[in-house]
Formats: structure tokens, sequence, C-alpha cells
């Protein structure tokens, strides 16, 4: 742990997080409340906070708060005995990691955890340190924290060589090397993949090039957004009204900006939530003064000298604006493995339930793994079918299970099983998510009331249980995980605290299952099984 | 011995002294039926998940009828948001957390630093000339009482008055020994009157308010609305009650369980820092609360094998799970330095307790200076002598002998 004179860094599991407060109370120059639940924090306070920090740190009821490291320590857990294919590989392997964010961090941390005492190489495409995201959209736009104040804990004994500010441009699994941007070629015996994703551009490059046009993925886009929400006070468009898009929103708001949201889905989070729970997001919205248009796309972007000054909107209307924000979700980060024969495109990269990542006809590979927002992964719950899950918490989960089968033999593999779980806090409200609400047919409110913007909506698929989404009532989503592991049926029929007598099963309004091929498609050439072969085609380039 | 007589031995007040191996026999049955209907859960992973299942309530107006333990309530008295349930109790206990913690109010306790330490600086300076006191009568009692009162604006020369009352509604609160109606009986006696104390006071203020809690609860009035002044006086007796009966124990056994391993007291000595993580393993170890108030199931529970029927009341055994060899390790040992201490000693969900920074904060000052201040402190007798309450379970006396006491700083 840093001595005396080093700042503090706090990271907070806002997964586990359930809005008990006390940190605040311990802290309350380095933690706050937004609204009855939504915890925002400084991860990067100064060191005359430390003993504050700690304080807080001790008192947190879930233990979600972490100083000056990533995630909880695990002293219970007792390593592996030795095996014979997985032991020698800890002594004498050498493993890199493409993507120096959170997966790839943890991974890393995971792996010393696990005794492997070989070379790691930590690659990663931005300059600066590792940092938290989940703060970007949130306290750093309103200008509570600094954009490059979200560095993650520093690992001083992760004993890893890092290669910061180069990117991966091609992996050549015959070689087991990846060849860097510098024309360096690295060489590996087991690889993790964890590249993450960058922001959807907005179509339109010229537009895109706009002054007061931006995406938000990076602390640098954070912080010129920032700059931007500070200083001005004209109108702010949104593009978009998924949760980033939406907390965007939310902190213009919060700045006193005018803003309006253009999503052209039938209501805000429905790609995540469903047309019911949108609903209740869209009032959330305009009670929060958001000049909100559903079903309403952007048509052109318009400058003046090269400086934004117009939105046309498909509805008709033209819109004075002087920021305007694609939130237009991710792109995965994939180029580079072009032509390296692993199952990686626009929808990710697909692997097994240990992260082992499939080559381009569906065999699983033995050597490359991936975790984070690029690994898409089967889930038993959901009909084994492949999940790419861009959460916070399932960055964590997959870099732990990846990192642990990099190191463990076939038999002590583990499966990653955990349910996806995900957070957001917008207009003062937490929202949770436990489960998959995009896998249902049926929502039904259980506690609470949508009206009131406080509620527990659980979503059912063909009669079982398959999601649970909570507004400021995050304590009891782990009652809710629990029905879904066991695929309880739906509707729950049970009495519980604060039911409404009118609660009933209403149509989820989830939208088509689309996938993102994007102009990407494989087809299979070979007439022999033993020359059949898949290939990744990409037709619009 | 059926899982029943485990559990009266507990109740017992021969249970007092060292209930934990008793919690260990209880929690080879992770839900153990009573001979009354209701079920004792001790596992702590039973424990966090009820206290965070919908399906549970604390209001025990849900009990079935025939049921002794029932409240009836009283006309004109509404319950204390610890005996409610969504979402009524959210709305009470976000309208008193305005005046007490975040969002409105987040520095409120930790302001009350300096003023809390000048406190405990006044009463053990009041020990300098002695070398025998009794740390219960001495500080763990009218440290906590002296916060709540100023915090609440309750006088504190009618302290006598409302001891009486408060002692006799703690001592009949959750399982205990004897006839359930009859202690009910006396609980309701004492809380009527305590309200009527409390009610004069809250006219008092309403007339001229002062900047303590219950002025701000009777005042304050937006979008939310306010509270009536039935509910303001069962939060204040809840929180008076609160104050007054649980941090003297966490102080008390705390400062017992430092005697007793006189190592990690000449630790705290030497490294004021330490005091965190001792009072979060004391909080686990030694909790002030072993029983919280008794729940009620609204359906049907299956726990593990066990399934507790609709209208059973629930005693969930806070300290046992605490000790729970499945969820900490080496969990008979005390270890200030346990890392990740995840316990139930303020309870969990909707329910945690509501004063926990407070009760840390008095905890950690006291203990703390405590330690830096009494020479050679050593215990006259162990055990000592314990309250009644099986429930809120602490010591009555704690005789301290001692070579002098260290200046103030």
């Amino acid at each position: 742990m840093p001595g005396k004179g080093e700042s503090v860094r706090v990271v907070v599991d806002l997964t586990r997080c359930q809005g008990y407060g006390q940190c605040v109370f311990m802290a309350p120059e380095v933690f706050s409340m937004s609204g009855r639940e939504a915890l925002a924090y400084d991860p990067d306070p100064p060191d005359a906070q430390r003993e504050h920090v700690l304080r807080a740190a001790a008192a947190c009821p879930v233990q979600a708060l972490h100083v000056d490291r990533v995630s909880a320590p695990d002293p219970d857990r007792v390593p592996d005995p030795p095996s014979p294919d997985g032991d020698g590989f800890r002594r004498t392997g050498r493993v890199v990691i493409v993507g120096a964010s959170l997966a790839g961090m943890r991974a890393a941390t995971v792996l010393r955890r696990e005794g492997f005492a070989g070379p790691i190489i930590l690659v990663g495409d931005e300059r600066g340190e590792p940092y938290d995201r989940p703060p970007l959209s949130k306290q750093v736009l309103t200008g509570q924290v600094r954009a490059h104040n979200t560095a993650l804990p520093r690992l001083p004994d992760l004993d890893a060589e890092w290669v910061r500010g180069t990117a991966a441009t091609g992996l050549d699994l015959g070689r087991r090397c990846v060849r860097l941007a510098n024309g360096r070629d690295v060489e590996f015996d087991r690889l993790l993949i964890a590249t993450g994703t960058r922001a959807r551009p907005w179509p339109d490059a010229a537009e895109a090039a706009l002054d007061g046009v931006f995406t938000l993925r990076t602390a640098e886009d954070a912080f010129r957004l920032r700059r931007r929400l500070g200083e001005g006070t004209g109108r702010v468009l949104v593009i978009g009204a998924g949760f980033t898009g939406s907390e965007i929103a939310s902190v213009c708001r919060e700045l006193g900006r005018p803003v309006t949201v253009a999503e052209r889905g039938p209501a805000p989070l429905v790609g995540a939530l469903g047309g019911v729970i949108g609903a209740v997001a869209a009032d959330l919205q305009r009670t929060h003064g958001v000049d909100l248009r559903c079903g309403v796309s952007v048509t052109a972007l318009e400058g003046e000298a090269g400086r934004l000054c117009r939105a046309r909107l498909s509805d008709g209307d033209t819109l004075p604006v002087e920021v305007a924000v694609a939130a237009l979700g991710a792109v995965r980060n994939v180029e580079w493995l072009e032509g390296s024969g692993l199952a990686a495109g626009p929808w990710g990269v697909a692997c097994d339930a240990g992260c082992r990542v499939f080559d381009i006809n569906g065999l699983v590979t033995d050597d490359v793994f991936a975790a984070g927002d690029v690994a898409r992964l089967p889930h038993p719950l959901y009909e084994y079918q492949f999940l790419t899950l861009e959460h916070w918490g399932s960055a964590v989960a997959q870099a732990e299970v990846a990192a642990h089968n990099m190191v463990s033999g076939q038999a002590r593999r583990w499966p990653h099983l955990a349910l996806p779980v995900f957070w957001s806090s917008q207009f003062g409200v937490d929202i949770k998510s436990v489960g998959v609400p995009t896998f249902a047919d049926e929502v039904m409110i259980t506690q609470g009331t949508a009206k009131e913007h406080r509620f527990v909506a659980v979503y059912g698929y063909r009669g079982r249980i398959t999601a649970a989404v909570t507004f400021d009532q995050g304590m009891w989503l782990e009652f809710y995980q629990g029905l879904i592991e066991q695929a309880a049926p739906f509707p729950p029929r049970f009495r519980t605290v604060d039911r409404s007598g009118a609660a009933h099963p209403v149509p989820a309004e989830v939208p088509d299952r689309v996938l993102a091929s994007h102009g990407a498609t494989v087809v299979v050439t070979g007439h022999d099984p033993a020359e059949r072969r898949a290939w990744l085609v990409h037709r619009s380039r | 011995m059926t899982e029943n007589g485990v559990f009266g031995r507990i109740l017992a007040h021969g249970g007092r002294t060292d209930p934990y191996p008793l919690y260990a026999e209880l929690r080879t049955t992770p839900v153990t039926p009573l001979e009354d209907g209701s079920y004792v859960v001790s596992t702590y992973r039973e424990i966090v998940a009820l206290l965070h299942d919908p399906r549970v309530s604390s209001d025990r107006r849900n009990l079935p009828e025939t049921f002794a333990g029932r409240e009836t309530g009283v006309a004109g008295r509404s319950p204390a948001f610890i005996a409610l349930d969504p979402p009524h109790h959210d709305r009470l206990r976000r309208l008193t957390m305005r005046h007490f913690g975040p969002p409105g109010t987040p520095g409120l306790v930790e302001g009350m630093r300096p003023e809390l330490t000048a406190i405990v600086t006044g009463l053990i300076d009041a020990l300098a000339d002695r070398t025998r006191a009794d740390i219960v009568e001495t500080v763990a009692y009218p440290f906590p009482v002296t916060v709540i009162c100023r915090l609440l604006g309750v006088p504190y020369e009618d302290e006598p008055r409302f001891h009486a009352w408060s002692t006799e509604i703690v001592e009949t609160i959750g399982p205990g020994e004897d006839d359930m109606a009859e202690r009910q009986r006396r609980r309701e006696r004492a809380a009527s009157a305590l309200s009527e104390y409390l009610g004069g006071l809250a006219d008092a203020r309403r007339r001229a308010p002062g900047d303590d809690l219950i002025s701000g609860l009777l005042t304050h009035d937006d979008a939310e609305g306010g509270m009536s002044v039935a509910e303001v006086v069962s939060t204040a007796t809840l929180l008076l009650i609160a104050g007054h009966e649980t941090t003297v124990n966490l102080i008390a056994g705390g400062m017992l369980t430092l005697l007793r391993h006189p190592e990690v007291l000449e630790r705290l000595r030497r490294d004021p820092g330490l005091v965190i993580g001792t009072v979060e393993e004391l909080l686990r170890y030694e909790p002030p609360v072993h029983f919280p108030a008794t729940r009620v199931a609204l359906d049907d529970i299956t726990v593990g094998d066990v399934t507790i029927p609709r209208g059973a009341p629930i005693v969930l055994a806070l300290a046992a799970g605490n000790r729970d060899p499945d969820h900490v390790r080496a969990p008979e040992r005390f270890d200030p330095c346990r890392e990740a201490n995840e316990h139930l000693g303020f309870g969990g969900g909707v329910h945690y307790c509501f004063g926990a920074p407070l009760a840390r904060l008095e905890a950690q000052i006291a203990l703390g200076e405590l330690a830096r201040r009494l020479r050679g402190p050593r215990l006259v007798a162990d055990p000592p002598p314990y309250r009644p309450s099986a429930a809120l379970r602490g010591p009555r006396r704690l005789l301290v002998d001692f070579d002098g006491v260290n200046p103030a700083r």
C-alpha cells in the first residue's frame, strides 16, 4: 500500500453497492448520494482524505469499496494444488494481455494471485494509466471529478511489463505472437484478448469533424466534453437514449443546460430494458425537463465556419444546438484480429464459457482467451445463446475466470456463470439490473410503483423469471437474482411487501434480437469434412 | 435436547455470559422451528437472504390474530419505521434521514466528532483520582445517552424518567423467557408513558422550534410531504431507545473484549488507526444486537430444506450468523485486522441500523480514548454481570481496576 504523500485511489464496485450510504457519512467530501440511492465518488481524493476513506471502506456493509486496489482480496481462497497440465505453465509460461483497462488489469492481478510466476506483458493503446470508465459519464461530466482523475489503483506488486500508447495490429497464431503498431512482435504462450470497445462514431465523417460534435468513451473524450458542457449555456443534443446518452442528458439537466434527446426507438433504454420500463425512463427524462423525442433520428448536423450550430431532425424540426453527443453504442475493437483465424468479428470475440476463444470454424482454442466488453460467451441460463455483456461487473468476472483458466488444468477450469448485473445513475435514480431483460416476453412490477420511479420489475420468458430491474430499490436485487438462478416461475405469485394491488404481467415490448453483424458475414467452403473451413467476409469495405 | 431446547438455553439468563457455544449448536440446524410456531435462523447466508427477502415483513400487525406476540396497536400511535414495511418505512426513514445524513445533511455525523471527543474526554477526566470504575456507569452509558439527547433535543435532566421506560421496553423486546403476552403488556405500558413524554416535548418544540432533530421533523415540509405529530413521536421514541440501549453494549462489550485481549489493547494504544478495524470486528464478534425485532413471513418461504409457513414469526440470530464458519475464517478469533469484514452487527437490507454511523463513531472515540488514557486497566470480575435481555446483550456493570488516568491531549 502506498505510504503517505501519495494520493488515495478509490474504486467502488457499484455492482455490489446497495446504496447504504455509510461511506458518505464517514467521508462526506469523497462520497455523495445523488438522490436516494445513487452513489457518486471521487476516485482520486487528496491524501488528507485517506483516513476518512479508510473509515468508509471499513464501514461498507457489503465491502464494495476498495482502497488502492481494484477488487476485494480473497484471503480464504487456497491456491489449487499442483497439477500436471497447469503447474508447469504457472512457473515458466509467458502471458500477453492485449487491452490494459479494467479486464486486462484484473486478469493480471488474478494471474499473480493464482501463483503465475512467468512474465506478463500488458499492451494498451492509451498512453495514460488505466482508468475506470463509469464515472466518465457521471461525476466527471458534472465537474465533480476531473477527467484524468479516475485512474484505477496502481498495482506496484504486479511485476508486469507495460507497453503503453501502442496498439496491437495483428495476431499470428502460428508463430504465437502479437504484432504491435511500432513493428515489435511480442511472443506469448497464452494470450488474453481484452481490447474492449470504442464509441460508434457519427456516421458522416465531415459532420463528425465539426467543432461541438462529440462521442464519449475515453477519459480524453470526457475531458473535452466536460470542458464544453461547463463553459456554454446553449442547447445540447444527445443522439441516442441508451444508458450513456441518458446519463449525459441527466448531467446536462443537473448543469441547467437545455437538452434535446433524439432516439430512434420508441423510448429511452428500450434496447436494454424493453418498452414498458423504457416508458418509465421517458417519464423520468421529461419530468427533469429533457426535450425527449422518440421515433426521431438526426438527419444532419450543420456548422458554420467549422463549428456546429444546427441539427436537422427526421420530425422536420431544425434545432439550434451548441453541442451534439453521438451516443450510438459501441464498436468492438476486433480489427487487429482480422485474418488471425479466430472467431472475431463485429459481434465480438466468440469464446466458450471458460473464456477460451473459438477459431473461425467454431473449434475451441486452448491458449487464447477473451474477457470484457469484446468477449462473446454462451450462457447456459439463456439457452446457451452467445451474449456480449458490456458491463463493469462482467469485465471483472470474466477476467477472473479467464486468468484462472489460463493457469489451470482442464479439470480445474471455471465456467463463467455469473449473471450479468449492471447499474446506471441518472436523474437522481439508481437503476440496477440483473439477468438479461431483453430475454423476456413479459414484465411485471412486483414492488413499488412506476409512477414514483421507485420499483422492482421482474421479466419473464416462457413462464420463468429471466431478469429483474430496480429503480431505487437495489437492496432487493439479490433476492431476484436467486429466483433467476433457480429458473423460478413467472409471473411470481408470492406475497411481498410494497406490492401494489394492480400488479400484473404485461408484454415486455422487447425489440427483436438483431445481431450486429454490420456488413461482415461468414461463409463455408470445401466439401470433405477434413477440408471444410469457415471464412469471414467483409461485404461493405 | 431438542433444537427448541438450545434456543431456550440461549434465552435463559445463564445463556447471557457466553451464548456462543449455544449458537454453534443452533447453527447445526440453520432454520430451527420452535414450539410456539416461530422459526430461528442462525447461519450467515440464510440470514442475509431473509434480510433481503421481500416476502419477509417487519410489521408485526401481519402476524395471525391468534399469535400471542401480535401487536394490536394503540389508537393514535403509529408504529416506528423499524416496525413498518416499504413504502411506509421508506418514507419515514427518508424523512428522518434528512436531518441526520445523506443526501440532505451528509456531514452531520462526521461534524459531531469534536463534540463527541469532548464528551468522552470529560467523562474520563472524572476518573482521574480513582483506581476502580464501572465503565458502563461512567462512560459506556452516559456517553451515547448524552449524544442522543442533544441530537433529539431531549433535556438531559429528564434522563432518569425515560431511562426507566426505555429499560422496560428493551427488556421485553424480541424473544424472551417469560410469557409473550405479559411481556407485550409491560412493553405497552412503558411505551405509552414514553410516547406521552415525547408528545409533550413535541408540542413544546412545535411552538418554539430549536435546531434539534425533533424540531426538524416537525417543521420540515416539502414536495414529499412532512411527518404527522404521531409519526414524529414514534420516530423520536425509536431513536431515543435505540440511542440508549445499543451503543452502550457496543462500548462496554468492546472494552470487555479488549481487556480479554490485552495484546490488542496494547497495539491500539500504539496505533490509534487500529480502532477502525477493532470496532468492525467487535460488531462481528460481540455485536450489541443479537436478535433484531421479530419478522413475519408473508408467504411460505423455503430456506434450505425447511419451509417457513406464511404468518410465522422469524427470529434472525445475527450474533450466531456473525460466527458462522461457512462465512468467516476462524470465527471464534478476535482479529481487528480481518480483511473485508462483512458482518451482521447492524443487520442488513432496508432496516439496516439507522444510527450505525453515529454508533461507529461513538465506539471508535470511546474505545480509542479508554485505551489511550487508562493506565494498566484490568477486569475485576470476568465474566461481568449481564443485563437480562438476550436480544440486546451487554454487561450490566464492567468493573475495571487501573493505575491511573493519562491526561487528555
